[in-house]
């Protein structure tokens, strides 16, 4: 035993620096699922202050859009990592692609709909047969399991990231995110007591959000690399939430270089919200994706018809345990 | 305690008044020429705002009437893709302003086989390009440009955008439902849009002047910036944004106010990088957007307060010349004030031969000084004249007291008079008061055997009653010694005295004349204070009044006599009406009964402890209170022919 442990430990220092000094990084590419914005300060500090490149992975972040679907991405190579919705990535999986989390960043769900409290909606009954503009798939999953729990018919219209019909009395209610449309509705004028909100994470339907997912295969073949972008992420969201305005700079760079609209009050408010949500009440991010959640998640989705099969918590989730 | 100059008080008191009654001009002056300004830019705001909005409306009411009429075209026409093609390159020949346009169809209406069919006609390099909207990645059903048409079912403006095809220009889409008969119903078929640039509204508008600083933004129905000289804000933020990062909560006011469709005119202070403005504010109804104009406070008043710091300086220069003013005039009035002073002094400390300065004015002061003089040669004659009076006083006062002296020296004042005879012993006193005052007494023998004694008292005051006492006292003595009967005596003295009286002075009188061998004693009494006798072993009494007048006044008065008996031990006390009306401090008078009573203890002594007691007594009472009558007293006591009495 005793000459079997000195030579690890001579192994250990002769050729441990050599490797991590002559192995070249490993790329990879990250793929967003929207625009840049604060709800990814995180990923874009991260590579800016290097958290990622001092793990060994070359990380290039692939912005994403409109016509970005991160699963497409990286079920089609065009990228090894993406963002997306627990919802989604479980609907993605039961359809077939082998998505893994290997992190769950965001720990509740900030969708949230929202009326004017001039249209005379002051509680959920008041939905009855309302005109509630809402976008894709993945975000109907909550609103139409609440809409099926109390028994309300709704007339869905898909609405426009401006909001516009909204506001010019087009729509009774709008879903929305709490860190994003929600301020852009108090940007437009409107304060937040002339506002009814409704969110989903206390309604019994909180979803986790935004979570790092791979290829099953991605993650077999080097879970060292898949280990060190999530490490690299939660540094990257530790160090934007202690230096707010720095992560905001970077951000805005992001957004101006992929020219989109860049409002830093905006962009602040919604950085403060990812806090919220990220943090859920604990000190730090912890990239843990809780079973309960998982399972609560995947249940909603399977009784409401959205996916008739969906993985095992184990096969699903690869990230750290709590 | 410092004396402050009535000149020094004038002054800061006239040039008090005169620096608030300034202060109060140039103030008001600012602020009504202020407000006249701030009125005014408040029309010229809205004349400003009004015609920079009727110019953005013509263009953009052109292009609203160029898609409504394609609209109302597509309603019966016979479509074709030739028909729409040709309208789009029509459209954009005829109307410059128009960028693009496109007419949208609903889900497989134009053709059953197509879901998306929306020809789009724009400008590219400086001719007419077409392309066929709508894919898998362009699903422009959820649009705003399609869906606010559609679901609003009526012509709309979208918010202003930036045109991601072209060369990165501001863009805004009018948007028209039109609609088709579609079995006999009249349906919702689509959407004509037109596009413009609104490159040529953002240059309009920056070309407003507004003052050197001030500026002219444009915000869209949401508050977003569509012009603004920042470009940073142009449709980065809407004024909520930018009121939030900036922290000007008003900001978030006025832009509720502006989206509202409200117009306005208000102050905000310390906009940041501008400062105080006063904001302009009307909607673009057609539109629903909002034109602000931004005047900086400081350029806008830079003219009054350039006015005001001129009447301000002017002002100053008023005050300074009104102060000298005031300074060398209160001077001049005080000056002469100040030296009459100076003499004033002197004159006070007795020097009256000072020279009063010659002060030529004629005002309050120049009488001041011409009295002052007169004030000053009269109190020179005055003293000189009190000086004399004084010495004149003084001499008649010392011939008083003379005189004074003389009448008292003609009273008997050695005791025991007769020390050879025991049958009796007589004792009196006078007290003279500080005026010569007229009491008399005196008592001599007339003959061996009878010794007669009085007391009187004359009328008034000063020498001449010293002069009637005087000869009062003579004429007695001269009478008496005749051996007349006291009634007799008095008869004859008051007939002298009255003959010669013109001044009507009189004298009250007590006479009696003892025989010192029986102790009979006669008497007489003109209008006298009654006597005490004081019979030994009894209480003493009253001698009985006559009720006889005065001496002096009736010529052919008779006087009766009286008889009485003294026995050894016995005494008769004789007083003037000073004993009885000592006064004390109080001016409580010593009385009658008091005097009895104290007679009454005293008991048989001898004439001049009885005359000692009564003074003690009146002493005490008065308390050393200065009396204003003579206080005379007489006391004679009875011994006997032998002196019996006196060895007993």
């Amino acid at each position: 035993m005793f000459r079997w442990g000195m030579l690890w430990i001579v192994f250990a220092v002769l050729v441990c620096p050599v490797s991590a000094r002559s192995e070249p990084p490993r790329r990879a590419r990250l793929v967003l699922q929207w625009y840049a914005q604060a709800q990814f300060a995180g990923y874009f500090v991260a590579q800016e202050k290097g958290f990622y490149t001092k793990r060994g992975v070359d990380l290039r972040i692939v912005p994403g859009g409109a016509d970005v679907l991160p699963s497409d991405y990286i079920d089609s190579g065009k990228a090894e990592f993406g963002t997306m919705f627990l919802s989604a990535a479980i609907e993605k999986r039961g359809a077939g692609v082998k998505l893994v989390n290997i992190g769950q960043i965001v720990q509740q769900s900030a969708l949230m709909l929202v009326a004017r409290k001039s249209s005379g909606i002051t509680g959920l009954p008041d939905l009855e047969g309302a005109r509630i503009g809402m976008w894709g798939r993945q975000f109907q999953v909550q609103p139409r399991a609440l809409f099926k729990r109390l028994g309300i018919k709704v007339d869905v219209v898909q609405q426009s990231p401006s909001f516009d019909l909204f506001m010019r009395g087009g729509l009774d209610a709008v879903s929305a995110m709490w860190y994003n449309e929600y301020h852009t509705l108090m940007s437009y004028g409107l304060d937040p007591d002339e506002m009814v909100t409704f969110f989903f994470s206390e309604l019994d339907l909180d979803f986790p959000e935004d979570g790092i997912y791979c290829l099953e295969k991605t993650w077999q073949n080097d879970p060292a690399m898949c280990r060190a972008v999530l490490e690299g992420s939660l540094e990257g969201w530790r160090y934007a939430f202690a230096h707010p305005d720095e992560a905001l700079e970077i951000v805005l760079k992001r957004m101006r270089k992929q020219k989109v609209r860049a409002n830093r009050s905006h962009q602040r408010w919604m950085l403060a919200r990812m806090k919220d949500i990220i943090l859920d009440g604990a000190p730090q991010p912890i990239g843990v994706l809780r079973r309960g959640d998982f399972e609560r998640t995947k249940a909603t989705l399977l009784s409401n018809g959205f996916i008739w099969a969906a993985p095992e918590y184990k096969q699903f989730y690869k990230g750290p345990t709590q | 305690m410092k004396r402050t100059g009535i000149a020094v008080r004038l002054a800061v008191l006239i040039l008090a008044c005169s620096l608030v009654i300034l202060t109060g001009i140039v103030w008001y002056n600012y602020v009504v020429s202020r407000n006249i300004i701030i009125s005014q830019d408040e029309h010229t705001g809205a004349g400003l705002a009004q015609a920079t909005s009727a110019r953005i409306s013509k263009v953009l009411y052109a292009v609203q009437k160029v898609a409504d009429s394609i609209a109302y075209t597509l309603e019966d026409a016979e479509i074709s893709p030739k028909l729409i093609d040709d309208l789009g390159r029509r459209v954009l020949a005829g109307n410059p302003e128009i960028f693009g346009t496109a007419i949208a169809f609903e889900p497989y209406s134009f053709d059953p086989a197509r879901l998306y069919f929306a020809p789009y006609h724009y400008r590219s390099q400086n001719r007419i390009a077409s392309t066929n909207l709508g894919s898998r990645d362009y699903r422009y059903f959820h649009m705003d440009w399609y869906q606010l048409a559609k679901e609003l079912d009526k012509a709309i403006w979208t918010e202003p955008y930036y045109d991601e095809g072209g060369g990165h220009a501001l863009m805004c889409t009018y948007s028209v439902p039109f609609y088709r008969q579609v079995d006999g119903k009249r349906t919702f078929a689509g959407v004509v849009t037109a596009d413009i640039d609104l490159t040529w509204l953002q240059s309009m508008i920056s070309e407003v002047d507004v003052y050197d600083s001030g500026h002219v933004f444009l915000l869209s129905r949401y508050g977003t910036f569509i012009s603004s000289p920042n470009p940073d804000l142009i449709m980065n933020e809407t004024i909520f944004t930018w009121a939030e990062e900036r922290g000007v909560p008003e900001l978030r006011d006025v832009g509720r106010a502006m989206v509202q469709g409200k117009s306005g005119y208000r102050e905000l202070k310390d906009l940041p990088g501008v400062g105080d403005v006063f904001l302009y504010y009307m909607p673009l109804p057609a539109e629903n957007w909002s034109l602000a104009i931004v005047f900086p406070k400081d350029e806008m008043l830079a003219g009054v307060t350039h006015l005001s710091h001129t009447v301000a300086i002017i002002g100053l220069a008023g005050f300074l010349a009104l102060a000298a003013l005031v300074i060398f005039i209160s001077g001049g009035i005080t000056r002469p004030l100040r030296k009459l002073t100076v003499v004033a002094n002197r004159v006070a400390s007795g020097d009256l031969d000072q020279k009063v300065p010659e002060i030529r004015t004629r005002d309050e002061v120049g009488e001041l000084a011409t009295s002052f003089k007169t004030m000053k040669t009269s109190l020179k004659e005055y003293i000189a004249n009190l000086t004399t009076a004084t010495a004149e006083r003084e001499r008649i006062e010392s011939e008083l007291r003379i005189a004074r002296e003389i009448q008292m020296g003609i009273l008997p004042k050695l005791f025991p008079p007769f020390p050879e005879r025991s049958e009796f012993d007589v004792y009196a006193s006078i007290e003279p008061a500080k005026e010569v005052g007229g009491d008399l007494y005196d008592f001599f023998f007339v003959d061996d055997r009878h010794f007669c004694f009085l007391v009187g008292d004359v009328s008034g005051k000063g020498v001449p009653a010293a002069f009637f006492m005087a000869v009062t006292k003579t004429l007695l003595k001269v009478v008496a010694e005749r051996g007349l009967d006291p009634g007799p005596i008095l008869s004859k003295v008051n007939a002298d005295l009255a003959a010669e009286n013109e001044s009507c002075m009189f004298v009250t009188l007590f006479l009696a004349i003892v025989d010192i061998e029986t102790g009979e004693t006669r008497y007489a009494n003109a209008g006298h204070n009654p006597p005490v006798f004081l019979r030994k072993g009894s209480e003493p009494e009253w001698v009985p009044p006559l009720n006889e007048p005065v001496a002096g006044v009736m010529e052919d008065m008779e006087y009766s006599t009286k008889t009485m008996r003294m026995e050894p031990g016995d005494s008769l006390f004789i007083y003037t009406d000073g004993v009885t009306e000592a006064m004390d401090g109080d001016r409580n008078m010593y009385s009658d009964p008091r005097l009895l009573e104290l007679l009454g203890t005293l008991g048989a002594v001898p004439a001049q402890e009885l005359v000692t007691a009564v003074d003690v007594s009146i002493k005490a009472f008065t308390g050393g209170a200065e009396q204003s009558d003579d206080i005379t007293m007489l006391a004679m006591q009875f011994h006997g022919p032998l002196g019996t009495n006196k060895e007993s």
